[in-house]
């Protein structure tokens, strides 16, 4: 069965989603373009029995979600550009202290308030390398009003499962586009939780299981155990033991590079006999995905690539294409960021063309199509 | 041998803790649980929160549900699962710098939500961890590593900044008077809403050399000399207490707390049907 067609932006797609994935907190201050997640977060949660709280700023906002998940309740925080910044050190808590949480973050100009209402792709890098040190992440980046319901919903099983912090990495566009949906049938949507430890035996908050993910108990129900951002052996304990230290960093890493299969989402258009690729995501997919119609209309044989997931970054099928076009074209918003990944992974393979634009307006399709005319 | 306290209360098999000879954070932390056990709490429904220095060790000693956050956070973690799990007994420890300085805006405005957190603030007038800079609670003209010719901020006085900014019980005692922190901190616990109490700890490792206060004795002793409580202070004249600071309870006012005004929502929201 399947619900009304409904109109609906995309950040009020995010909370249709979240609530289906079993939030029940939100923490957060309020930041164009990502205020709607909070201000219909705050209408819906407590009719759901779920809480909600306007925080003094955005890292008290990041904060409140940790302190919250520890209780075993699904939380999500929503942000934009200067309050990713801000909620950065402790995004890096969660990743250490192995915490589930989604954190949405609807990119706008920047850097510091740079352009506040309009679309941006420039926290690419920032998702992924925005905290210090060496720490895991996973960042989804939806195309489309429907996606980002969809997205959403994987945001938190992922988290869930992996007990790691999840990044939906939308843009204004995204955000704040309408769109008509049709939202699936809740019965049909796959629902993670968290493993839990079981009743008696001795709990070792951070000894892990066989996927790499430790079992994680909710504070309040008789393990009282520790946890810290120090680096920690398995008890939760802290420790200054350069073998702990090492195995807990490559664990967090592993843990992910492990279920990379689960993990990494693209999609592809046309690349069985592509020529020229274009590797598109966000907002930007969508005028590639329309520059692809009238290129192949024109008989002009040209693919799309668009990675879903972009940190860890789905790589190696992209390798394998690469392989058989004349050049990969990049569109981006931005100075060229996600490019890089690409460039890694494809160069002395295939050329690679970058189409960078920062002036906070779309790419549009004709740009993209102009791009691809010059590379053949 | 350790006490009963200890034993029943502490992570025994962490100990002993990590602070200097003559810290007075070994002893607030005693008040702490102290007061926990008067107040008969079950241990797996307290949880202990704590920020970054030394005060904020605390907690790895304790067997509770403890986290120790990032600095300066510890109230906006603990407001997290105050909000999620509302009948879980939440017990937040901070520094001077933690709760005052970094952490300055979480602390005003737990205050002003009070929300149902119990907040000690040991306050040893410097960041011990790094090795003796001045922080907010730095006395004028005291000096720190980062003012080697004399401090010129102006001291916060931290129980007048959580009262006005609401509060809802606030109290001081010092490291000295251990056994008023502990009904200070019972009474605290009391209080449904947003309880801060000032525990003034000793450092003579970091501000007590770099001041020349003498030992952890003459410090524990200047904290009897010029210690007044409130009630008592009420009679002397402005003579009798210049030089002198307060300790005691400062306000008692219960207010209605924020966790069970956000559950009377839900609650009105049930009703209405919707």
């Amino acid at each position: 069965m399947k619900s009304k067609v409904r109109l609906m932006q995309g950040n009020e797609a995010c909370v249709e989603g979240a609530i289906i994935a079993g939030m029940k907190f939100y923490a957060g201050y309020p930041i164009t373009p990502s205020t709607e997640i909070a201000e219909l977060s705050a209408e819906r949660l407590p009719l759901t029995g779920g809480k909600f709280i306007q925080m003094e700023d955005e890292i008290g906002g990041m904060a409140a979600v940790i302190g919250a998940s520890l209780t075993g309740v699904k939380s999500m925080t929503a942000t934009s550009g200067p309050g990713f910044s801000l909620k950065q050190e402790n995004i890096g808590y969660a990743a250490i202290a192995e915490i589930p949480c989604v954190i949405v973050d609807v990119q706008r100009g920047g850097p510091s308030t740079g352009m506040p209402t309009s679309p941006a792709q420039g926290d690419v890098m920032q998702a992924r390398w925005g905290t210090h040190g060496d720490h895991p992440i996973i960042a989804l980046t939806p195309s489309s009003v429907r996606e980002t319901f969809d997205l959403t919903i994987k945001a938190f099983n992922m988290a869930e499962k992996y007990r790691t912090p999840v990044i939906l990495l939308m843009d204004e566009v995204i955000g704040h586009m309408r769109e008509k949906v049709q939202l699936p049938d809740p019965s049909e949507i796959e629902i993670v939780d968290r493993k839990r430890p079981g009743c008696c035996e001795e709990y070792f908050p951070y000894r892990p299981e066989e996927d790499l993910v430790p079992p994680m108990a909710d504070f309040g129900t008789g393990y009282r155990y520790h946890v810290t951002g120090l680096v920690h052996d398995e008890t939760g304990f802290p420790s200054n033991n350069t073998d702990d230290v090492d195995k807990l960093i490559r664990r967090l890493s592993n843990k992910i590079e492990m279920h990379k299969k689960d993990i990494l989402l693209w999609e592809e258009e046309y690349t069985e006999d592509a020529e020229i690729l274009i590797l598109a995501y966000g907002c930007v997919a969508r005028s590639a995905k329309s520059a692809l119609k009238t290129l192949r209309k024109r008989g002009i044989k040209v693919g799309m690539y668009r990675p879903i997931t972009i940190w860890p970054f789905p790589g190696e099928r992209l390798r394998e294409l690469a392989g058989k076009v004349k050049a990969i074209v990049v569109p981006e918003m931005n100075l060229g960021q996600l490019v890089l990944e690409v460039e890694r992974i494809c160069n002395n393979i295939t050329r690679i063309e970058r189409l960078n634009k920062v002036n906070c307006e779309i790419i549009y399709p004709d740009e993209i199509i102009s791009k691809i005319e010059e590379v053949i | 041998m350790p006490s009963a306290l200890i034993k029943d209360y502490f992570r025994t098999d962490k100990l002993p803790q990590i602070w200097c000879p003559g810290c007075g954070h070994g002893i607030i932390t005693r008040s702490i649980v102290s007061a926990v056990e008067k107040a008969g709490l079950d241990k797996d429904n307290v949880c202990i929160v704590s920020g970054i220095g030394c005060s904020s060790r605390a907690p790895g000693y304790l067997d509770f549900n403890t986290l120790h956050t990032t600095h300066g956070r510890a109230l906006a973690f603990a407001t997290g699962i105050k909000m999620a799990k509302p009948g879980v007994k939440v017990i937040v420890i901070m520094g001077d710098g933690d709760a005052t300085a970094i952490g300055g805006n979480h602390l005003i405005h737990a205050c002003r939500r009070n929300i149902g957190i119990t907040a000690v603030v040991f306050n040893n007038n410097i960041y011990g961890m790094t090795g003796g800079q001045y922080s907010p609670t730095t006395p004028k003209f005291d000096k720190g590593t980062t003012a080697p010719y004399g401090n010129i901020d102006k001291a916060f006085d931290i129980c007048s900044l959580a009262a006005s900014a609401g509060a809802t019980y606030v109290a001081r005692a010092t490291a000295y008077h251990a056994t008023l922190l502990t009904s200070l901190v019972q009474n605290a616990m009391n209080n449904d809403g947003f309880s801060l109490i000032e525990a003034i700890s000793v450092c003579p490792t970091y501000y007590g050399r770099k001041n020349k206060k003498g030992n952890a004795v003459d410090m524990m002793e200047w904290q009897k000399n010029n210690a007044v409580n409130v009630n008592a202070a009420a009679k002397l004249s402005p003579e009798a207490l210049a030089g002198k600071f307060l300790i005691g309870e400062f306000k008692n006012s219960p207010e209605p707390e924020y966790t069970s005004e956000y559950s009377k929502i839900i609650e009105r929201l049930k009703k209405e049907g919707r």
